[in-house]
């Protein structure tokens, strides 16, 4: 058992640590608001010369063989400096899927150039009615000659608006709420039939609202079996929450520290507010919830690439909560504890804020994380 | 970074698990069954077994009687013997002067003690805080006057646990009066059963049971032979003393005995024809209390491993003291809510009023209110955040 980093781990994160210093401080994304895509094509293309695509796919599927917390390090400095490029969408959700049951020829024609940093990519799963269940899909695909013809509508797509080829789940059988009868399709963003409406979001990014009309597919689009995607997609998904984990901690690290440093620079009564013990007994309990936080996102990390289904579900499901919970506590006491300034669009502690409130969102967030725990087998026996 | 289970690990835990089974007594064993309330005998009895297997001090230097056991060894065999709820072992021993005597001792109290903790022969207790000398531990008044070659004690301790079961006692004492109020405290061991004027009254907790004492010295003569490291140096052991009680009191171990109770509760409670254990909402409540204490586990593995690699544990251990204890009362109260109108139980409740598995309960419950209060106050764990890690500065 061993929680230190090993050498490849320290490098890789000190590399990641001086880019987001250098080149991707909060003053890049902040640009970036005000642009169409929202993020830059450029910089995702250096992510992908330096590796950080490719960090945790096989190196049979053009990979550096590496883990999922691998990838986690890479998120968790990158939410330090709020770094808007898609790499939960591209490269954990949509890559993920098509690493896992894409075959020889779709691995190449997709995940090939996305892990160069020529494309990006999106996972099209939520629907209007879902909510977080991911068995809900009215969506359908529908047998059309050699291939299939989809149709329906997905909502709150990460890099939808902008991907080039998009992941999506539409039903092959069955009815809106069955469990089985799922699949998966690879389609074209520039698709006939396919609708994106840009959609800016709370934390100042965007996503897509998809609309699909009889979109046809050749069968070679379909990713892995017809009709039993709902387990691989709980997967991508609870990697997604994993990536969340991870990216989060990065900026309530970061929301944190910022905190610690106002308490100790900001003055009234002539003293450093700092030294007010009210406050110091906040800033520790938030030190206590960061920590828990970066202790559950290491384990959920290493679980995501687990083969024992409960383990993994356990693990990410107690890392969301903690992300939910014990971040919100440091988040909305990071706010109060800056003052008037902290609710200014022109301090950069806000637009933390609400890119973790947006990262509490998805995937799961802590409620529906805790019915899924006491729903696992496991959680009634007394071992 | 790698915490999956080696072969030989999961085969490890076989191995204890197989032990604890054959080794606890049928007496200890039916007590496991409920809340896990043992007598002092008891615990002696279940620490007696531990050393004659060798396994009583894993977390010591294998030197001086530990096991060489790694951390995730040590983690499994601290997991076995929760699941088997076996006797939690005294900590003052073990866990705060034999820690203490390894890293500041001289060789021959080394000698003289640290066997006889190890055997369970001799069993000590805490004298620190005073009537005036609580979360301000350092303004203490006890005081040890020197007279030829020994000191002559004075004064009085309280919350001193276990004092009436106890042989020893490490008692911080004020050997200069003058100066700033840390640097005239020195670390004496009493002989609290054969020394003159040492006297222990136990106190009646609200848990009803009487777990703390107050022990009073009247020109106690203790020999100077037995006090640890330098006169006036007392405070810096205190502290390192304090980091090792501040890595156990947590009760994360315990919490995870509390959780399991809390789940049979739940499962022997009739709710018309289900169990509470059926009950959603209440299932969520448990939920979110097991996802936090697991949270906190791996921030206990993360402090373990630190300390595995020779790094001592230091003012982050104040975050086990503080959530661990927030936790363990949150999961008896969950305990509490659980029971419903057996709630009302206390522990001379008679049997067909009162199911066995929640016998004990109420009184767990009335007595972890200490838990936020003993080994530093949760305030004062975050005042030790506040300054020494987040460096925050001093009004």
């Amino acid at each position: 058992m061993n929680f230190d980093l090993s050498e490849e781990q320290q490098i890789l994160v000190d590399s990641v640590a001086k880019y987001v210093k250098n080149d991707s401080p909060v003053e890049r994304f902040r640009k970036q608001r005000d642009s169409e895509r929202g993020y830059e094509l450029e910089a995702w293309s250096r992510m992908g010369e330096m590796g950080w695509l490719g960090v945790a796919f096989p190196e049979e599927h053009g990979g550096f063989g590496g883990s999922f917390a691998d990838l986690a390090l890479i998120l968790e400095q990158l939410g330090r400096g709020l770094v808007p490029e898609p790499m939960i969408a591209s490269v954990v959700l949509a890559g993920g899927l098509l690493s896992r049951l894409g075959s020889a020829d779709q691995r190449k024609a997709f995940l090939d150039p996305m892990i160069e940093g020529r494309t990006t990519l999106a996972f099209a799963y939520g629907e209007r009615q879902g909510r977080y269940h991911l068995h809900e899909c009215a969506t359908r695909a529908e047998r059309r000659g050699a291939g299939f013809a989809i149709s329906g509508e997905k909502v709150w797509v990460l890099n939808g608006h902008a991907a080039d080829h998009i992941v999506v789940v539409a039903r092959t059988s069955g009815a809106q709420s069955d469990a089985a009868g799922l699949s998966l399709f690879v389609v074209d963003a520039n698709a006939q039939g396919l609708t994106r409406t840009r959609v800016p979001t709370m934390d100042g990014q965007r996503c897509g609202l998809l609309r699909f009309e009889n979109v046809t597919v050749g069968a070679d689009r379909l990713l892995g079996a017809e009709g039993s995607a709902l387990a691989h997609i709980e997967w991508a998904i609870d990697r997604g929450a994993a990536a969340a984990c991870a990216e989060g901690q990065g900026a309530v690290q970061e929301l944190f520290e910022r905190t610690v440093a106002y308490l100790k620079e900001r003055k009234q009564f002539e003293v450093p507010i700092g030294s007010f013990q009210a406050l110091q007994h906040r800033a520790a309990d938030m030190y206590a919830e960061t920590e828990l936080c970066r202790s559950s996102m290491i384990l959920a990390a290493i679980e995501a690439d687990d083969d024992d289904e409960e383990m993994r579900k356990r693990e990410i499901s107690t890392a969301k909560l903690q992300l939910g919970r014990g971040g919100w506590y440091v988040m909305e006491n990071a706010i109060q504890l800056f003052g008037g300034i902290g609710v200014t669009d022109e301090q950069d502690e806000g637009l933390f804020f609400k890119r973790l409130r947006v990262l509490q969102a998805l995937f799961g967030d802590a409620d529906w994380h805790a019915d899924r725990f006491q729903r696992l087998p496991h959680f009634a026996t007394q071992d | 970074m790698d915490l999956s289970y080696t072969p030989e690990q999961i085969a490890f835990r076989s191995e204890v698990r197989a032990w604890i089974e054959a080794a606890m007594p049928p007496h200890l064993k039916r007590k496991a069954e409920g809340p896990g309330h043992y007598e002092q005998a008891e615990v002696m009895e279940w620490h007696k077994i531990l050393y004659a297997k060798g396994w009583i001090a894993p977390h010591w230097p294998q030197d001086v009687g530990g096991t060489g056991w790694n951390i995730a060894q040590r983690h499994i065999f601290g997991e076995e013997l929760v699941r088997a709820n076996a006797p939690q072992l005294s900590p003052f021993g073990l866990g705060m002067v034999g820690p203490l005597l390894i890293q500041y001792g001289n060789d021959a109290q080394k000698k003289r003690f640290l066997p006889k903790i190890l055997s369970g022969e001799e069993v000590w207790c805490q004298g620190y805080s005073e009537p005036n000398a609580g979360s301000d531990l350092a303004s203490l008044q006890l005081h040890a006057d020197k007279d030829g070659d020994d000191y002559i004690l004075n004064g009085q301790k309280t919350w001193t646990t276990n004092a009436q079961y106890a042989h020893w006692i490490f008692v911080l004492a004020r050997t200069n009066a003058g100066g700033k109020k840390q640097e005239g405290i020195t670390f004496i061991l009493a002989d609290v059963r054969n020394t003159p004027g040492i006297t222990v009254k136990p106190f009646l907790t609200t848990g009803g049971t009487d777990a703390f004492s107050e022990t009073w010295f009247q020109n106690a003569r203790v020999p100077q032979s037995n006090r640890v490291g330098p006169e006036n140096g007392g405070w810096t052991m205190a502290k390192a003393l304090l980091g090792h009680e501040r890595t156990l009191i947590g009760g994360i171990a315990e919490s995870r005995r509390w959780l399991r109770l809390c789940k049979r509760i739940a499962a022997a409670t009739a709710v018309g024809s289900s169990s509470l254990l059926e009950d959603v909402e209440f299932r969520r409540r448990i939920a979110r209390l097991e996802m936090r204490l697991r949270s906190l586990e791996m921030v206990q593995l993360r402090t373990l491993a630190a300390a595995q690699l020779g790094r001592a544990p230091g003012p982050e251990s104040s975050i086990l003291k503080l959530v661990g204890t927030d936790v363990e009362q949150e999961i008896t109260e969950l305990c509490m809510d659980g029971m419903g109108h057996d709630a009302l139980g206390w522990l001379d409740s008679p049997p067909e009023a009162l199911p066995e598995v929640e016998r004990g309960v109420a009184s767990l419950f009335n007595y972890l209110r200490a838990a936020s209060i003993y080994g530093g106050s949760n305030e004062i764990q975050r005042n030790i955040i506040a300054k020494q890690i987040l460096r925050l500065p001093t009004a």
